[in-house]
């Protein structure tokens, strides 16, 4: 009897350890944690874990595990650590890619190979038209999307003029691309200066000899920091007003340019002020556990982990059968901190796009704050290329 | 014309950053024979240590004084437990070493100071800018960058021609056991000018923290001007790292602010625009390449 009764505990315990271990849903993260852009990649793998802590280790009710590997901002790196997941982890979801160039060198691949890819930041214009797949999802954005909504908003301005200057590489000329789609007065000049430039005197020179009237930038990362310091200590930033896509005034650039910066209008698909509950919430959530005022970056991460939950949840941890995985992501069933959202054809999101504005808080912290909706409901302009 | 004063006085600015850089890279090399690839890390650390100073007191003169301190004993530091023992072996090793050593200052400044960029700004004295000429308006930080820089030029000449020191050290860099023999303390010396080069880089990026990024990895991008300074310059000539670095810095700020114009009088704008630019940003190189043929020991070479 005392005998049976042992065998038996033994054999439930190996079983309910097995049926633990076979439980949760692995989630490949492939970011940035190193280098100059590794803020990035913090704030992305910070807001997605967010998301599971909240549910106690759960995302849609299903236990899963999130695997989380540095790409150093390297496409090679990056290519690798998604082999990995794939065949040693049998990973069959996978999100976190920071850099649209990692993303072309990656996506394409894994999507191929029947894995269910969740972009929590990059958003090319090769994975939305022609090269759109039903196995990818852009959750934050298409790249375009964050110049046109400034491209529509300085066209309804009263300024008539305006000078573009971006880095001479493939993402430079995009972005200026998405804002001349929606600008339509007249180009003062449109410049392109050296990846990973430091010093734009010369440049900033430059622009108060051509008088325009509004400059408009997009220097990711430290040449942004840089730019819009010299900017503005050539006293041009009270003459020619500075506009810019969100990327430059995060709330943790912002620590690095604040005082500059101050006034500053830049475009974006979501702010910490956004009035909806699951915002709000957020918000609240994400300082106290981190200690900072969340960024987009920080937005994108959390409302993807809670995608990915919604559609957990419909196919009951089920992710074998991955065809209903992406009927469930496809309905976009979760209650998203920009309010509204949903997927187009080409699987980008279908989203309201504000302009924001940098100020000073009361307890002299620098952040944004939305002033004007511009778009509502926009679709990117690679929509129609996808053959879905 | 009154754009092309600016500009000239960007491309001065530009060169004076870089010759403060480019004096420590060279002498290190001209008189201790080590290729110091960490070079930008005391740039680095110049430019963390006085934004911190400057956040925490509100001095711009303290954060000048704790950046060079900074700087200066941790290249020390580095020269007495990494350099010593790289004195004998070869170039390679020493490269080795001193790349290791990017990337250990890197991943230091992001444990310590967190991922994000730190912000510093210019002190209130030197805030804003002066009318040069009629319509000439310049930022009085930047003339402030270029009158450093003079006086820190002067200083070496006077250190180098002048002074009991600067003749050790020449002494030094044309034979090492020789004036070891005369009972000079030559590890001393080695540790003193390997300190002193690390301060300048210190002093380049404390003024360089108010205008650039403050943030990891920021010495890199100005080491590889600055091997092009001193490439051009002639390996282990302070005079060379002077006119080096002059000619660097104007044919850069003049092609960016330039070329794409010249171009657009024959093209059409939007090809102007690209071509000019990538052109821009070739002419250092294009430069370097054309003193290596017309000098292939740069501009003015060291003695041995």
């Amino acid at each position: 009897m005392k005998r049976l009764l042992m065998l038996l505990t033994a054999a439930a315990f190996v079983f309910s350890l097995q049926s633990a271990a076979a439980e949760p849903v692995k989630i490949g993260m492939i970011t940035t944690l190193s280098t100059k852009a590794a803020y990035l990649g913090e704030d992305i793998r910070d807001g997605f874990q967010l998301a599971i802590d909240q549910e106690g280790g759960k995302l849609g009710g299903i236990d899963v595990e999130l695997l989380v590997e540095d790409d150093g901002r390297k496409p090679e790196k990056a290519k690798q650590i998604a082999e990995r997941y794939m065949k040693k982890d049998g990973v069959k979801i996978m999100t976190g890619i920071v850099f649209s160039n990692v993303a072309i060198a990656v996506v394409p691949k894994v999507v191929r190979d029947g894995v269910v890819y969740l972009s929590a930041n990059a958003g090319p214009s090769k994975l939305a038209g022609k090269g759109c797949n039903e196995n990818y999802f852009s959750v934050s954005y298409q790249n375009d999307n964050i110049d046109e909504v400034v491209g529509q908003f300085v066209n309804d301005s009263e300024h008539q003029s305006v000078y573009l200057i971006a880095p001479n590489y493939p993402a430079g000329k995009d972005h200026l691309a998405g804002f001349k789609r929606y600008f339509k007065k007249d180009i003062s000049a449109e410049v392109y200066t050296q990846l990973g430039q430091s010093d734009y005197a010369a440049e900033i020179a430059a622009i108060r000899a051509a008088k325009p009237d509004a400059v408009f930038f997009f220097l990711p990362g430290g040449m942004g920091v840089s730019f819009i310091k010299q900017y503005a200590q050539a006293g041009l930033s009270e003459e020619i007003p500075l506009y810019g896509p969100a990327f430059s005034f995060d709330e943790r650039l912002l620590k690095a340019v604040g005082p500059v910066a101050l006034g500053v209008k830049n475009g974006s698909q979501w702010t910490h002020d956004l009035d909806n509950p699951a915002n709000k919430q957020f918000v609240a959530a994400y300082i106290e556990k981190y200690g900072r005022t969340p960024t987009l970056y920080a937005s994108q991460g959390y409302d993807t982990a809670r995608l990915i939950g919604s559609a957990l949840k419909a196919v009951q941890g089920n992710v074998d059968d991955l065809g209903a995985v992406k009927q469930a992501l496809k309905k976009a069933e979760f209650d998203s901190v920009r309010g509204k959202f949903s997927f187009g054809t080409n699987q980008h999101p279908v989203q309201d796009l504000y302009i924001r504005e940098v100020i000073k808080t009361d307890d002299g912290q620098y952040t944004n704050r939305t002033i004007q909706k511009v778009f509502e409901n926009h679709v990117d302009a690679y929509a129609a290329e996808c053959e879905m | 014309m009154i754009l092309l004063v600016e500009q000239l006085l960007n491309g001065l600015q530009l060169g004076i950053t870089l010759f403060l850089m480019s004096a420590g890279l060279t002498l290190v090399f001209g008189i201790m024979q080590v290729i110091n690839l960490a070079h930008g890390s005391f740039y680095m650390i110049g430019a963390y240590v006085g934004a911190t100073v400057a956040a925490a007191t509100g001095s711009f003169i303290l954060a000048l004084a704790g950046a060079l301190g900074a700087a200066g004993v941790a290249g020390m530091a580095v020269e007495i437990l990494v350099l010593r023992q790289l004195y004998k072996r070869d170039h390679l090793d020493q490269v080795l070493a001193t790349f290791g050593l990017i990337f250990f200052f890197n991943e230091m400044t992001r444990i310590i100071w967190g991922k994000q960029p730190l912000f510093m700004d210019i002190p209130t004295w030197l805030k804003g800018n002066i009318e040069l000429l009629p319509g000439l308006i310049y930022p009085v930080y930047r003339l402030a960058v270029i009158v450093v820089g003079a006086v820190v030029a002067l200083l070496l000449w006077y250190l180098f021609s002048r002074t009991r020191l600067g003749m050790q050290i020449r002494a030094g860099a044309s034979n090492r056991d020789m004036v070891s023999a005369l009972g000079v303390n030559i590890k001393l010396l080695y540790t003193l000018v390997f300190g002193l080069g690390t301060l300048l880089a210190g002093l380049a990026g404390v003024m360089a923290g108010p205008i650039f990024a403050v943030e990891s990895g920021m010495g890199e991008s100005i080491l590889i001007l600055t091997f092009v300074v001193i490439v051009i310059g002639g390996i282990g000539s302070v005079r060379g790292a002077v006119v080096g670095a002059l000619l660097v810095g104007l044919v850069d700020t003049l092609g960016r602010a330039f070329l794409p114009t010249l171009f657009r009088t024959f093209l059409s704008s939007s090809y102007a625009d690209s071509v000019g630019a990538s052109l821009a940003s070739m002419s250092i190189y294009i430069v370097m390449a054309a003193v290596l043929i017309w000098k292939p020991r740069g501009l003015f070479p060291s003695h041995h």
